[in-house]
């Protein structure tokens, strides 16, 4: 009788050890990244949203300001509304810049046919060149008075512009060295081209599609997924976009390192500002903790929006699931 | 150099050698070669824009000082020794080192403590990991500004740690969420069977991670140190965050934007000093494209 009401209770009772060893073995196996996720992104992001309410310079202990800095930064801080314009303009030109020449690209190499692996390579190389060190050729190469570019403008009898010292011209420079290390679109473009199927391309050939229309109508309507994938992390990218435009701002305004004068960034005439690059000069040069807050989150805000709708399920761009 | 940025290449029907010598066979044939100009010729033009920066960037860095302030684009004489300054520059020797360190030791945390978590993210079934998933993503896509005010004050003013690395280091021990995805997508490749095969053998989770999933892993694992290295290498907001105060503590790239302002006019050495700074991961990508390749596929593509 004994054994009999015991058995199911010592049955239940291992089922629910196996049940607790699994969970402990689960939490053990994400444990690094659970302490990462509330010490380096939770933790953190409360604090913004606290500080982003607080006056507080890094000395005096913070104090409660309301909403305050939120309507400097939307009404009084100059930097705000141009590094905005900015971004939505990165977003329209050198997102769709990169992509459309990223997608050429790669259409190019699929009909390569002799030297395909050293073309490639070639096209490949731009985009493993470390940010700081690219951006610095760049201002070289695009410098008005002797960058090779300008002196082969010259000779051509074309018109030399500013590049990074012309407001006008700031921007498309910093396009031409996105476009340059379009590497990474390429790479995933050619992936998408070569699976589209063959037999697609010869019934369109067999209905004397020309070579316009197969692309048209086979190509685009299969890479398509792709081409969303590229433009959503294109301006998911724009939105972190800090390293290039600063160090060129910084490097072409001419403005010594080290101590004396302090490189307000943006040069030539806010031209290349970005959201990031406010949290910096409020956090960081004008010691305004609370307003780089501000920023911070509206960056939060405006990353998480797009990256939503990369996870967005019916898009499948990237399929969380199974 | 051959067998560069390797996938598997279809291709597309076209007039075979073999066509008939009939007129219309040499239409088509003749139609071929003009397109394989076309495409070539395109070729070499794209490649032109890819390596020409490069190209000028070597040679300006060969210029004596005067020289590269002219329009001259061939450097007469050739000052090899511009890259011996460079090396001797104070500090030069140290940003390396400091580098190596940041990027070397960041990536094996990286390794380590992802590994672990992408692999219950892609085999273990509990409650919440979809949601950890969508967080890990989500941690993905955030610029590192938006919570940098904290982080600052947290290592500054509570570990009294800036003037160094160690910000930028110790976050890689609790797993990066980059590496996480990335790793889980490979993950999600390896067939269960070998698992349970382990696993019918008597391995806990642990052992079939280290004996059975690591193996299989390399290629996944290769890419992900790679692209932990370079983000390292290339890391500009990091350093200059953490480390501007203390010139002791620069990284290359921090560096590297600092020689330009106190070499000012200088653009050969800059430019030398920039071709040291590129060098190294042009190198590292030679010996490893295969994995870093398949690992940009991998981010993107793959569901």
């Amino acid at each position: 009788m004994s054994t009999h009401t015991l058995r199911p209770k010592r049955r239940h009772s291992t089922l629910a050890t196996r049940r607790r060893r699994s969970a402990l073995r689960t939490a053990a196996f994400m444990s690094p990244w659970l302490i990462g996720f509330c010490v380096f992104f939770a933790y953190p992001l409360v604090s913004t949203v606290y500080f982003s309410l607080t006056d507080y310079d890094g000395f005096t202990p913070p104090e409660f300001s309301g909403l305050k800095n939120w309507s400097f930064v939307f009404n009084d801080y100059p930097l705000f509304w141009p590094a905005l314009r900015n971004t939505l303009w990165l977003v329209v030109v050198m997102v769709s810049c990169r992509v459309v020449f990223g997608l050429g690209i790669g259409l190019l190499i699929t009909k390569i046919k002799t030297g395909t692996g050293v073309f490639r390579t070639l096209f490949y190389l731009p985009y493993l060149a470390p940010p700081v060190a690219a951006t610095l050729s760049f201002v070289f190469l695009l410098n008005p008075g002797t960058g090779p570019v300008n002196s082969i403008l010259g000779e051509l009898g074309l018109p030399a512009p500013g590049w990074f010292t012309d407001a006008a011209w700031s921007k498309p420079a910093l396009t031409a060295l996105a476009v340059w290390g379009v590497g990474d679109l390429m790479v995933i473009f050619m992936a998408a081209l070569l699976d589209v199927p063959k037999e697609q391309y010869e019934a369109a050939e067999l209905d004397g599609a020309s070579s316009f229309q197969r692309f048209r109508f086979v190509t685009l309507p299969n890479i398509s997924p792709i081409i969303m994938f590229a433009v959503v992390t294109g301006i998911i990218q724009t939105m972190q976009y800090y390293t290039q435009p600063f160090v060129a701002g910084k490097v072409a305004s001419g403005v010594m390192g080290g101590s004396g004068q302090q490189f307000e960034p943006g040069y030539p005439d806010k031209s290349t500002l970005t959201l990031p690059q406010l949290v910096y000069n409020l956090g960081f040069q004008r010691f305004d903790y609370g307003s780089a807050c501000v920023v911070a989150l509206v960056l939060f805000v405006l990353a998480m929006a797009f990256t939503a709708l990369l996870m967005r399920r019916r898009s499948g761009l990237i399929q969380a699931g199974e | 150099m051959a067998q560069v940025l390797d996938t598997p290449r279809k291709t597309a029907p076209e007039a075979a050698p073999g066509t008939p010598d009939t007129p219309a066979g040499r239409r088509a044939r003749r139609k071929a070669l003009l397109n394989w100009i076309a495409v070539h010729s395109l070729g070499v033009a794209a490649a032109l824009f890819f390596v020409l920066p490069f190209v000028f960037l070597l040679l300006t860095s060969l210029m004596s000082g005067q020289q590269a302030l002219t329009r001259d684009l061939w450097p007469h004489p050739f000052e090899w020794s511009n890259y011996q300054q460079v090396f001797e520059t104070d500090g030069f020797l140290i940003w390396w080192r400091n580098t190596l360190l940041y990027a070397g030791l960041g990536t094996v945390l990286t390794v380590v403590s992802s590994l672990p978590v992408a692999y219950a993210l892609a085999k273990f079934r509990f409650r919440g990991r979809q949601l950890s998933l969508m967080l890990v993503i989500s941690m993905m896509m955030l610029p590192p500004q938006v919570v940098v005010i904290p982080m600052y004050l947290f290592w500054a003013k509570q570990l009294d740690l800036s003037g160094t690395l160690w910000p930028l280091i110790i976050p890689m021990a609790f797993g990066d969420a980059f590496s996480i995805f990335l790793l889980r997508q490979f993950l999600l490749t390896i067939p269960n069977e070998y698992l349970d095969a382990a696993k019918v053998d008597g391995c806990g989770e642990l052992r079939t991670l280290l004996r059975v999933v690591v193996p299989m892993a390399k290629p996944g694992i290769a890419a992900v140190a790679l692209f932990q290295f370079f983000y390292a290498w290339n890391d500009y907001f990091g350093p200059q965050i953490y480390a501007s105060e203390n010139p002791a503590a620069w990284t290359l790239s921090y560096g590297l934007e600092s020689f330009k302002s106190a070499h000012h006019t200088d653009w050969n050495l800059t430019m030398a000093a920039t071709v040291l700074v590129m060098a190294p991961v042009i190198l590292v990508f030679f010996f490893a494209q295969k994995a870093f390749v398949e690992g940009v596929t991998l981010t993107g593509v793959k569901g």
